[in-house]
């Protein structure tokens, strides 16, 4: 499975990451290994097998709607680096 | 060439928020306002560790929504992620569907700029859930998240491109926001922003078939920026494709207050979600029964009350159009109606007078500060014959004021008609006495002599006398 240099920089820039262009072969090399190995999948015979929906056999896993106040908005802040009158503080955003 | 050379197609994807009372993956309250950060838990604000699991009313209130727009019901149903960075999105991915929308294959009945009916397709509805608010200060001390909306349920009602111009945009979007009032999964009060549209517009020759490069305007919020925004952007396409050039796909910003769009800084990160089945939650698998329970508890829809008031109550085509427009409308036509066995009466008053002073106060008919029972009590004041029709009027202007009893009200303002026959034909002969010409001319022949007469009355008892008498009294004299 070939990996070109540019999908390894347009994957880098999705996931907010700066990669150096030394790292950029060394990632496109992982990344040409690991879809290697996710293609093994494709040897198993998946004759009559129907679509798979879900991660496992389970389904219908539902909440009843029920307000639950979690009561502590010190606690869920309290990590933040930087928090003003009740809201995390963040560099100034535009659009 | 002109803008009638070319059509314009457009597509909506309307996002509005259910009434659930607690968000889509977590048990915190869905309340609008509240001090920042106070609906909030660790579930929605994405700390590390914490699992989502799906609110059963979300998934109902979408089967809802999607029977309610003949959508078909996908029995095996899933979330998906749809991944993008940005500061009011907690998880830097949203919970959304993908492949495996709950509903799809649906349609409304709308009605174009001739009123004539059109069936505006309806492509999918999937659930997903609503991201949190940035707020700015002035003070370029940065940007402040407040995670309350994070995690609100939401549905995304994706159209097909089959509206073709801003009118059936705006009657589209209408239709669908009264359809989620009847079967109320959503108060659809587009200032809290509980009923938005993502608008893309296109525009091709007439006559061709190929859809044009589109734009899109993201989280159009109030009607009227809706119909100003599209009528800028087609005018806005058609000059770049007349100068010769290309429109260029872009997402563009509206601006209401200088009037025109503004492309948006996200045009070179492509749109790529990288959708992938969310891991954290399990199938969506419901059965015919459950569907089917759910077809049989929907309310009656605007559709058919409309097919009701025609063919059993007799109302004109207009008149049922414009009552079932709006729940509130509906209910308080039924109830008056019942009330005061004057439906014709109700539904003029409805289309009329209080249409036009809704239209002046630029209310939705949610906010109609008047009960049935007080539009009822109006109606049957003036069939009696208290009051006259423009003295109820009078009243209704009042109702919308100082909302009461109509009969307080025209008690407390002595807007009791006179019925009283002496009262009556002295003001009869006081009007002759004074106007000799008129009625010299009404003898000559000139019918329309008796109309001033009667007006003349009419001022002289500031409305309040019974019309039928009057006429019928300045008939009686005048022969003598």
């Amino acid at each position: 499975m070939q990996i070109s240099k540019e999908e390894v920089m347009h994957i880098a820039k999705l996931a907010c990451l700066n990669i150096s262009d030394d790292e950029i072969e060394s990632y496109r090399h992982n990344l040409e290994e690991i879809l290697d190995f996710a293609k093994t999948v494709d040897s198993v015979n998946t004759e009559g097998v129907g679509e798979t929906i879900g991660t496992n056999e389970n389904y219908n896993v539902f909440r009843k709607d029920e307000v639950i106040d979690y009561g502590d908005r010190e606690g869920l802040l309290k990590n933040a680096p930087s928090q003003d009158e009740g809201m995390f503080r963040i560099p100034k955003v535009l659009n | 060439m002109s803008r009638e050379d070319y059509e314009v197609v457009i597509g909506l994807e309307v996002h509005c928020e259910l009434s659930t009372k607690t968000k889509i993956f977590c048990s915190c309250s869905t309340e609008f306002g509240g001090e920042p950060n106070s609906h909030c838990c660790p579930i929605c604000m994405a700390m590390p560790g914490t699992l989502p699991v799906l609110n059963e009313k979300v998934v109902e209130y979408a089967v809802k929504a999607g029977l309610a727009t003949n959508c078909k019901i996908e029995q095996n149903s899933k979330n998906d992620r749809k991944n993008y960075f940005y500061p009011d999105n907690p998880k830097s991915y949203q919970i959304s569907q993908f492949d495996k929308p709950l509903c799809y294959d649906g349609y409304v009945t709308i009605e174009d700029e001739k009123g004539i009916e059109k069936k505006v397709r309806i492509e999918r509805i999937h659930i997903e859930e609503d991201a949190g608010k940035l707020n700015h200060d002035d003070y370029g001390r940065g940007s402040f998240v407040d995670l309350n909306r994070a995690g609100v349920p939401l549905i995304e009602v994706v159209s097909k491109p089959d509206l073709r111009s801003a009118y059936e945009v705006e009657s589209y979007m209408r239709k669908l926001k009264s359809i989620f009032e009847y079967i109320e999964i959503s108060d659809c009060k587009m200032q809290e922003g509980s009923l938005r549209a993502d608008v893309n517009v296109s525009i091709r020759k007439k006559g061709s078939t190929e859809l044009g490069t589109r734009t899109e305007m993201k989280n159009m919020n109030s009607f009227k920026s809706i119909v100003r925004a599209i009528d800028y952007e087609i005018d806005r396409q058609i000059e770049v494709v007349e100068e010769g050039g290309e429109v260029v796909q872009e997402t563009l910003r509206w601006d209401d207050i200088s009037g025109r769009t503004f492309p948006m800084r996200d045009k070179e990160d492509a749109q790529d979600y990288r959708y992938f089945p969310e891991p954290d939650l399990v199938a969506i698998k419901l059965s015919e029964e459950y569907i089917e329970n759910i077809r049989k508890a929907l309310p009656e829809l605007p559709e058919s009350r409309k097919k009701r008031y025609i063919e059993e109550i007799g109302l004109s085509e207009k008149a049922a159009n414009f009552v079932t427009s709006s729940k509130y409308y509906s209910n308080m036509f039924e109830k008056a109606s019942e009330i005061s066995n004057n439906p014709k009466a109700v539904s003029n008053w409805l289309m009329s007078d209080i249409a036009r002073i809704m239209n002046e106060k630029e209310l939705e008919p949610d906010k109609i500060p008047f009960t049935a029972e007080n539009l009822a009590e109006l109606v049957v004041l003036i069939d009696k014959g208290t009051i006259s029709n423009s003295i109820g009027k009078k009243v209704l202007e009042e109702l919308f004021e100082n909302p009461k009893e109509p009969s307080k009200i025209i008690e407390e303002k002595g807007w009791v008609q006179i019925s009283d026959e002496g009262a009556i034909r002295e003001v009869v002969l006081k009007v002759l006495e004074s106007n000799s010409q008129s009625v010299a001319d009404y003898k000559a022949g000139k019918d329309k002599a008796l109309g001033y007469l009667v007006g003349q009355a009419m001022k002289e008892t500031r409305g309040k006398a019974n019309p039928q008498m009057l006429n019928k009294m300045f008939m009686e004299e005048l022969k003598k």
